[in-house]
């Protein structure tokens, strides 16, 4: 167990281009890295992918260990794995994080019964017990109505599966290096038993509001279809998604698979912003277990302040464009 | 063919609700049923045996109350139902969960295995690929299309966040299905019938396993659960009233930094 030390962040790539997951982790990744005093590395597996490690050093990488092949051109679940566990048998990392993607929750199982460890998926905390240097790993379970803390006391590394966007990127740096570790896997035909016939990549991604951790919500107050753009560029700046009542739908304000409610979904974010919903009871039991509800409504005695965490008395489609606006100038 | 389909029983966690009280998790009164993605992957195996000559097992781990589910999978039109069920296998992990049933597939000899994507009470989605990797057999996750190519081949949709993958898979192999890969067929009412016969369920503890036991259940498991909460009791909100739209933006901003949101 005292062989293993550092942190390694698995890096997925697809067709070339880092996902954004990978560098939230090399930000938690620092993080955990710093409380054990140790090394943050990265695991970056494909094929013609050298040009993108140097991003990994920007982002706070201290090594970077490559794995390139030509069979490592489309994502497989067995060479990868052959890949990642080669590495982790090779540098006993005592930690090691994948991002909670298709390809990371196919991923990490496989690698994780390979070099006999846990695994707990899906976290949305991680954090090191003081006293015994133990990850913390904590996840969402029961349809999210149970927190649980997972701990792998006994076995080496400690590996989780991170759900993206949960977790902060460090800041860019291009004066920062890494070292760059080029690894060669002898890889055979038995690595490969399946044949990659066609990859498809699909431009329009279909919205699935049950899955955006925030939703920027439209009701009746929103006014017209004009007003929906500033909730669009709203939810565009904090990652979410928009949807809406079942009033805004009738009117042809919005497409009804956003619909919220007993004749559309149920939905649980972490943030749903109520803009200009007046809290009818066919909409509250769609979204009430929601973690946090901000309501915007002109109308005080409006029954969605009943279910909301904080609201506010105004006119939505003067509050949200201030918003904006404001996040904006932090942005800057 | 013979197909193994992997089901769990798991409790309908739409239904699961906080007690507003004591801000705990209710358990009573909800119902066990059978974890969707899994009855996709049943329904996926009927389809092939509907076209082909093949034997479809349903294969679970739990306690002896979950022979309820197999016999749902019995009345659905499996041939076969297997409950491993055994105190020692209590408390597995996704570790120890795929390590007992891939001793139990390895002892079927299936072509195919089918499981499906995640359960609703984990949301793990570890336990398929973590079978494969115990059999040593090739996998493909995520699958949302399954043709059938020969006898010891199958061609398989394979989605991503971004697109998909058209993959060719020699049998054995395990597929893990999504729910959107078929709609499921209903229960048929003789075999409802024929299902509650006794016997049909056969049950296998680790006696016909013949595991070490410290690879089993909690003791084999190398994740522990430290501590498990719910989000606690919703406190009544705020309401306020403000004077102009900047003093409403900062009051939002505020509380999205508050909930890290930014």
């Amino acid at each position: 167990m005292e062989n293993y030390k550092d942190v390694l962040v698995y890096i997925e790539q697809r067709h070339g281009e880092i996902q954004t997951v990978s560098l939230e982790l090399l930000g938690i990744g620092k993080t955990l890295a710093e409380k054990l005093n140790v090394n943050v590395n990265a695991c970056i597996v494909g094929n013609n992918i050298k040009n993108l490690a140097k991003e990994l050093a920007y982002y706070g990488a201290n090594k970077v260990y490559i794995v390139e092949n030509e069979i490592l051109e489309n994502y497989v679940n067995e060479p990868y794995t052959k890949a990642l566990a080669t590495v982790i048998n090779d540098v006993k990392p005592e930690i090691v994080l994948v991002g909670a993607t298709s390809i990371g929750r196919d991923l990490a199982p496989r690698v994780s019964s390979r070099v006999h460890t846990g695994l707990t998926a899906d976290c949305t905390n991680l954090d090191i017990d003081p006293e015994t240097n133990n990850l913390l790993m904590t996840r969402p379970a029961f349809g999210g109505n149970l927190m649980a803390t997972i701990i792998c006391p006994n076995h080496r590394p400690q590996m989780s599966t991170v759900r993206p966007g949960v977790m902060v990127q460090s800041r860019r740096d291009e004066t920062l290096t890494s070292e760059m570790i080029d690894y060669h896997i002898n890889f055979t035909d038995k690595d490969m038993n399946v044949q990659v016939l066609e990859r498809v990549k699909e431009k329009a991604k279909k919205i699935r509001i049950e899955d955006a951790n925030v939703l920027v919500s439209a009701g009746r107050g929103i006014g017209s279809k004009e007003n929906m753009k500033s909730l669009y560029q709203l939810s565009d700046m904090i990652k979410g998604e928009v949807s809406g009542t079942r009033a805004v739908v009738d009117n042809g304000w919005l497409d009804k698979e956003r619909q919220v409610g007993q004749t559309g979904k149920t939905v649980r974010p972490d943030l749903y912003i109520a803009a200009g919903i007046s809290g009818a009871i066919q909409h509250v039991s769609g979204m009430e277990d929601s973690n946090l509800i901000i309501a915007i409504n002109k109308n005080p005695s409006a029954p969605i302040f009943e279910v909301a965490d904080v609201g506010i008395v105004g006119d939505a489609t003067k509050i949200i464009p201030e918003v904006i606006k404001e996040l904006k100038q932090i942005s800057k | 063919m013979k197909i193994v389909v992997c089901v769990k029983q798991v409790p309908d966690t739409s239904e699961v609700r906080i007690d507003p009280i004591t801000g705990t998790m209710i358990r009573e009164g909800v119902k066990s049923i059978i974890n969707p993605d899994d009855l996709s992957g049943l329904e996926a195996a009927l389809r092939i045996k509907d076209v082909y000559k093949a034997e479809v097992i349903a294969l679970s781990m739990g306690p002896m109350q979950a022979d309820n589910a197999l016999r749902e999978c019995l009345a659905m039109g499996v041939d076969q139902a297997i409950l491993l069920s055994d105190r020692k296998f209590a408390g597995a992990d996704t570790w120890a969960t795929s390590l007992s049933l891939s001793k139990a597939i390895e002892k079927i000899n299936p072509d195919l295995i089918i499981a499906g994507r995640q359960a609703i009470d984990g949301d793990t989605a570890q336990v398929g690929p973590q079978i494969a990797e115990h059999l040593n057999i090739p996998s493909v996750a995520y699958v949302n299309e399954i043709k059938v190519k020969d006898e010891n081949s199958l061609v398989v949709k394979r989605m991503f966040e971004d697109g998909y993958q058209s993959i060719l898979v020699k049998t054995p192999c395990l597929l893990t299905v999504l729910k959107e890969i078929n709609s499921v067929r209903y229960m048929r009412v003789a075999k409802i019938y024929n299902s509650y016969k006794d016997g049909l369920v056969e049950v296998w503890d680790n006696e016909v396993l013949k595991l070490d036991p410290h690879e089993l259940g909690l003791k084999g498991s190398p994740t522990k659960v430290k501590k498990s909460y719910t989000k606690g009791v919703k406190t009544a909100g705020k309401v306020f009233e403000v004077d102009s739209k900047e003093e409403a933006a900062k009051i939002i901003i505020d509380k999205m930094k508050e909930n890290y949101i930014l």
